[in-house]
């Protein structure tokens, strides 16, 4: 959890940018962050839910915000490039910095060109159906349009200096990487299915609680179970060992 | 009494005390989940995360010390609920209590629901204080005796004895959930009561626990198709047939329970409209209404969502007539907030006993207090740091950038995991309870 005096991953906020620029490598696009934002979305949907049925009301907002990106992306083209761009597998290993994301629409067009926003319609529907099987599969492999728009960066509006990579997601995206997401559909063709959550993960690690029962993860492939109870604490070895299986299966 | 409907400005908040204990590390099983005072104000009930509840009881005032208004002291403390484990879906169910609800006092006992994700409970809490003695088959200790041996009958009788407080599931609802229940409401009626999960609210009456009616079902055929899900509901104070729901898109319906069986249909909808400047990927999330409460008069609905709080006048359904900004600071920072998923957190909002008076939490563990009438408000910490007693709570202020002042406290400063999610208001008097993670915190009014 969020403790007091850790550094903030994200940055966020108008702060005075002189002293880092000397450290700034690259600037993070819109399109970039957005792109961040929809992978971020994505490993909060996927990543596995220990023991406790998943949130349902916080998966549904999450997948609405995926959907959302994804209608987007569709609008301003974006979508089709990222899909003709992929070249394989990527690595995951950064999450660019958001902060234009937290921006309202009217700061962003006073600032900076970029797509307007839409509505959301109905009518999207049907084509994002279609066309997010296909293109979630790429969802993860972002190192092609990444590769791309580290050109498109020095032609950025140079106010866009500001921003820090984060690297908060790290070792979860590295042994992610070999995952393909499902489309949106299938995340809720099942009410029963077990959602991944971050959060619950990264809690139970830092906090110790009752995540990692081990004889419960056995549960997910055989259809056996046996009632584990708080005696079985989690500890990080059981973690890897937990991810190792998810990562193959 | 006292205080009661005063100004905000002419109040002055003073610490009472604080329960629970002051540990580095926090037993996730004693975080609170729930605050409930009951009609009268004479109980506080809290509900944690290890299935526990435990009701304090308001000592009476004592002559002697006029200055010192009766204090919250332990009444009760009996195990809820347990954890399961659902052997179908191999899920564990929490035992943590999302809600308590208390019955309207009837009898000498004492009533209250409590609900976890999936079972609600009734529990009878009741006093004993009379025990009966001279039984003629048994002997004091509750051995048999020796039939043969009995020469003499003697009737029983009752003996005075140590108060005792126990408390005794009197129903138990079950199976009636498929989602997380995150509401229970009393009807006015006080023969039924509704629970709501994600997607369904029931009705049910308090005698009969192996049925409850169906009255709302939001879950879509195709559950790829689900968008919305239920949020919180509650029953009219006084209109046994009305409630209202709200939802993760930030709306509320009112339903009236007359029109038909299944209420599907809303007879009000409470919708704002989107301000398209302001809109943003995080505009729904935001927007999603985390708790939803009835005014005592039953005019007005407030509603919770990530950065304000709402009142709509009932009559009015495309916007509300108060917004209150409760923490606007967050707006740009929203990213880091979903990041670390603190976009998620559910805020309750409580009513004062007049209805002037709106309270909700923050982070920090800050809580913000309006008042309706002058608009004014102020931010106060729950801390242990203002634990003395009677000592006056000094309003908080947060800084937004540029220079900060001395007692002011920077965005950046904030502490993201000390959550004021859960707080009540005493029904008449100006009363306060403030749950901060594992600690509960009593605040009152400056007594003169």
């Amino acid at each position: 959890m969020f403790v007091r005096g850790l550094k903030r991953k994200c940055f966020d906020g108008e702060e005075d940018i002189e002293g880092t620029l000397a450290g700034i490598k690259a600037i993070p696009s819109y399109n970039l962050q957005r792109q961040s934002l929809l992978d971020m979305s994505l490993v909060k949907l996927q990543l596995c839910h220990m023991l406790v049925e998943p949130n349902l009301c916080r998966s549904v907002l999450i997948a609405n915000t995926v959907r959302q990106i994804q209608e987007e992306m569709t609008q301003d083209g974006t979508w089709q490039m990222i899909n003709t761009q992929s070249t394989g597998q990527a690595s995951l290993d950064r999450l660019v910095s958001t902060d234009i994301l937290c921006r309202s629409s009217r700061e962003q067009a006073e600032g900076k060109h970029v797509p307007g926003y839409s509505t959301f319609n109905k009518d999207f529907e049907g084509d994002q159906e279609r066309e997010s099987s296909e293109t979630m599969s790429t969802a993860s492999s972002v190192q092609g349009p990444r590769n791309l728009q580290s050109n498109v960066w020095e032609m950025e509006n140079p106010q866009e200096n500001k921003g820090t990579f984060q690297k908060s997601l790290d070792q979860i995206f590295e042994t992610l990487e070999n995952k393909s997401p499902n489309s949106v559909e299938d995340l809720f063709s099942e009410v029963d299915n077990s959602y991944y959550d971050l959060d619950t993960m990264l809690t139970g690690m830092m906090s110790n609680t009752k995540m990692g029962h081990c004889d419960g993860l056995e549960t997910f492939s055989s259809t056996t179970t046996t009632p584990s109870n708080s005696n079985c604490k989690s500890d990080l070895n059981e973690l890897d060992h937990i991810v190792e299986i998810l990562v193959e299966s | 009494l006292a205080g009661f409907g005063n100004l905000m400005q002419d109040v002055l908040w003073c610490f009472s005390q604080v329960k629970g204990t002051v540990d580095i590390g926090v037993t996730e099983a004693d975080i609170i989940s729930t605050v409930e005072f009951n009609h009268t104000g004479e109980l506080l009930a809290t509900g944690d995360k290890g299935g526990r509840v435990v009701i304090f009881q308001r000592e009476q005032e004592s002559k002697n010390q006029p200055h010192r208004r009766g204090e919250y002291n332990v009444y009760s403390t009996f195990q809820s609920h347990e954890p399961e484990f659902d052997y179908l879906k191999s899920l564990e169910i929490e035992e943590k209590i999302n809600k308590i609800r208390w019955l309207p006092q009837q009898n000498a006992a004492y009533f209250l629901l409590s609900t976890n994700d999936k079972t609600v409970k009734l529990w009878k809490v009741s006093e004993r204080d009379k025990r009966p003695e001279g039984y003629n088959l048994k002997d004091e200790d509750g051995r048999l005796r020796d039939p043969s041996m009995i020469t003499v009958l003697r009737v029983p009788v009752l003996r005075p004895m140590d108060l005792m407080v126990e408390a005794t599931p009197r129903r138990v609802f079950a199976n009636a959930h498929t989602y997380h229940i995150n509401s229970i409401s009393v009807n006015s009626d006080y023969e039924t009561y509704m629970s709501a999960d994600d997607l369904r609210i029931n009705l049910w009456n308090f005698e009969i626990t192996n049925q409850s009616f169906n009255i709302v079902d939001i879950k879509p055929a195709n559950m790829e198709e689900l968008t919305e899900v239920i949020t919180a509901a509650e029953f009219h104070p006084h209109h046994c047939n009305t409630f209202v729901y709200s939802s993760s898109k930030g709306t509320i319906r009112l339903c009236d329970m007359r029109t038909s069986a299944l209420c599907d249909r809303h007879a009000k909808f409470f919708e704002e409209p989107e301000d398209p400047s302001n809109r943003s990927f995080f505009s729904e999330i935001i927007s999603s209404i985390s708790d939803v409460k009835f005014s005592h008069s039953g005019r007005y609905i407030m509603t919770r969502d990530y950065l304000t709080v709402k009142v709509w006048d009932l009559n009015m359904e495309n916007r509300p007539i108060e917004t209150y900004q409760v923490h606007d600071y967050l707006r740009s920072k929203l990213c880091s907030l979903y990041e670390n998923d603190c976009i998620f957190d559910k805020f309750e909002c409580v009513w004062n006993g007049s209805d002037s008076v709106i309270m909700t939490g923050s982070y920090n563990n800050f809580f913000r207090m309006f008042d309706r009438n002058t608009k004014r408000d102020v931010t106060l910490e729950a801390s242990r740091e203002n634990s003395k007693p009677r000592a006056i709570l000094k309003p908080r202020k947060v800084c937004v950038g540029g220079k900060r002042r001395k007692d002011e406290i920077s965005v950046d400063s904030l502490d993201f995991s000390k959550k004021i999610l859960h707080t009540a208001w005493h029904p008449s008097e100006n009363i306060i309870a403030v749950a901060a993670t594992n600690n509960l915190y009593i605040f009152q009014d400056k007594v003169n």
